[in-house]
């Protein structure tokens, strides 16, 4: 062995040694306990929550299928694949929300001059650091029945009673949009910073339109400014719990929800672990669906 | 006359200035009426402090309080120490084997949702319960450095792949150790990214709701815990004076942030 080969074997074993502290710490809370989740899910509940050691496929039969109360024959359950639905549409629904929003709104920062600009990208900062949970609370208080909409048109006599709000699927969506709208500006407007606005200078003098402009020049080159938004949006808005609970009351569910259920009053863990399992799942198919999209563009 | 402009998109300028509003609108809600004097929530009853007294005394907000802040510490201070390595090993050496399975695997909790690492926690928390007997608060702690570890490894990792090398090599020039070179010259230039990771992680775990939610064994409540539980049908009072107290400490963490790393630049 050359020592030069002697030399790098030392560093990648100091490399190792290194990373093998956190590597450690992550199969133990994080590796681990996911096979775990697969395992439980393909067990039998414990009659007053937690399992029972016996292999039993009822969590993932009863993810999609359910007893019927009369006759006993098994029937799809309804009630969850309207709550995978919701949870899919909802989180869609988000991404594209904050992204029409999100993308004109990055891109006046973008394009401030240097003085202020920090003073905008301070202004959108302070709602990102803010606890999710403060500002589902101030959603809450702008569209609750004694809230600063309905006030507002009470006082000025457009309504006469106050108009129910909350409690909907759209409350909930409301809510993610402005939860999650941060998410997606700070990234684009990471990319729109590099952007060489010179370009735009070439292709105006080239006679290019600006919708032009924005579809050919800076869509392209903020690509991946895009993809991250939407990642850092669609992620979490698939498993929001917090907003569904909050803003949609016990009725307008998503999985997060119908998980929590499961664990608690539900008392079926298996199934809750199977319900885990599926959001998993949908999470890295739709990362996937996001990442090939966004390639195959490239490739065109 | 107006000033012609390449960079100008028609209608883009309303868009973000309406969606500047949106965002203020609620938040300038929550903390108007954390300050409405009225017993409840439906009408105005003046200006008044009653609700932060309300909350000031609160047992249940007090040991809440302290013990977010004791969990926050705990779980910065270990992520950190377990990150730092992790982000000298990935960016000093670049092709070494297995080099962009450590940076996947230090990653892997960033791309899924909250709830999942949450219900893994549970059952796997509550096996080691039945086994241990240990109820205390190590499990939030751990669970949270979890979640956290990747949040102090990314923005240590971009500080160090921006720095400048030639110090170091320098150091090794005249002689330095590794550990001196690492303790004088590496870990000084580090700072502000072992600083910017640490921030991201103790306001994340003050945020993290549903992790703590799920791991939190009975009286182990957190601040953010709390507030959800006192959630029933409408928010209270007392719940708007804790957000605005939250609100306010964050604006002036973020400034005191923005008004040192703009000086250092």
């Amino acid at each position: 062995m050359t020592p030069e080969q002697q030399q790098a074997n030392a560093d990648a074993r100091r490399n190792w040694l290194l990373s093998a502290p956190a590597l450690i710490f992550l199969t133990l809370t994080a590796t681990l306990p996911f096979l775990g989740v697969l395992v439980y899910s393909f067990l039998t509940p414990g009659q007053y929550g937690n399992v029972v050691w016996k292999f039993s496929t009822d969590g993932w039969v009863g993810l999609v299928l359910t007893r019927d109360v009369f006759d006993d024959t098994l029937v799809w359950a309804d009630a969850h694949l309207t709550i995978i639905w919701r949870t899919i549409r909802l989180a869609g629904l988000t991404t594209i929300i904050t992204f029409v929003i999100g993308f004109p709104t990055a891109w006046f920062i973008a394009t401030r001059p240097p003085k202020t600009r920090p003073f905008w990208l301070f202004l959108i900062t302070i709602p990102f650091w803010t606890n999710l949970l403060i500002r589902t609370f101030a959603i809450n208080e702008v569209i609750r029945s004694e809230g600063l909409i309905n006030s507002v048109l009470l006082r000025f006599g457009i309504i006469d009673a106050p108009i129910s709000m909350i409690y909907t699927d759209g409350a909930v969506l409301l809510g993610m949009g402005y939860a999650y709208l941060p998410l997606m500006v700070l990234p684009l407007f990471a990319a729109m910073d590099r952007f060489d606005m010179r370009l735009l200078e070439a292709g105006y003098d080239l006679y290019a339109s600006r919708l032009t402009l924005l579809r050919r020049i800076v869509i392209p080159v903020v690509r991946p400014g895009i993809i991250a938004g939407c990642i850092l949006v669609f992620i979490p808005a698939l498993g929001a719990y917090v907003t569904p609970r909050v803003l949609g009351g016990g009725k307008n569910m998503m999985l997060g929800n119908l998980i929590e259920l499961q664990f608690g009053q539900g008392r079926n863990w298996p199934l809750g672990a199977a319900i885990s399992i599926t959001l998993s799942v949908i999470t890295l198919v739709a990362m996937l669906f996001i990442l090939r999209a966004s390639t195959r563009e490239v490739e065109r | 006359m107006k000033q012609f402009s390449v960079t100008a998109m028609p209608g883009f300028a309303l868009i973000a200035v309406v969606a500047f509003v949106l965002l203020y609108v609620p938040i300038f809600t929550l903390v108007t009426n954390s300050f409405n004097g009225a017993d409840t929530m439906a009408s105005w009853g003046g200006f008044s402090w009653r609700w932060y007294a309300a909350a000031w005394a609160n047992d249940e907000v007090q040991s809440a309080t302290i013990r977010s802040l004791v969990i926050a510490c705990w779980a910065t201070g270990i992520a950190v120490l377990l990150a730092t390595p992790v982000a000298l090993a990935t960016t000093r050496n670049k092709n070494f084997r297995g080099r962009s399975f450590i940076y996947l695997f230090t990653n892997q909790t960033l791309v899924v949702p909250e709830i999942v690492p949450a219900v893994a926690l549970l059952i796997f928390f509550a096996m080691i319960k039945i086994y241990t007997q240990y109820q205390g608060l190590g499990y939030l702690i751990a669970a949270h450095v979890m979640w956290c570890v990747p949040l102090a490894y990314l923005p240590i990792r971009a500080r160090l792949e921006g720095m400048d090398l030639s110090l170091e090599t320098a150091a090794a020039d005249l002689y330095a150790t590794r550990w001196q070179t690492l303790r004088h010259i590496t870990l000084p230039l580090l700072m502000p990214g072992i600083m910017a990771g640490a921030m991201l992680c103790f306001i994340t775990s003050l945020d993290t709701v549903v992790i703590t939610e799920f791991v939190k064994s009975g009286g182990q409540d957190t601040l953010a815990t709390y507030m959800l539980g006192q959630f029933r049908r409408g928010i209270t009072p007392e719940i708007n004076a804790i957000s605005t107290v939250l609100l306010a400490l964050t604006v002036l963490l973020l400034l005191a942030f923005f008004v040192l790393t703009r000086k250092r630049s």
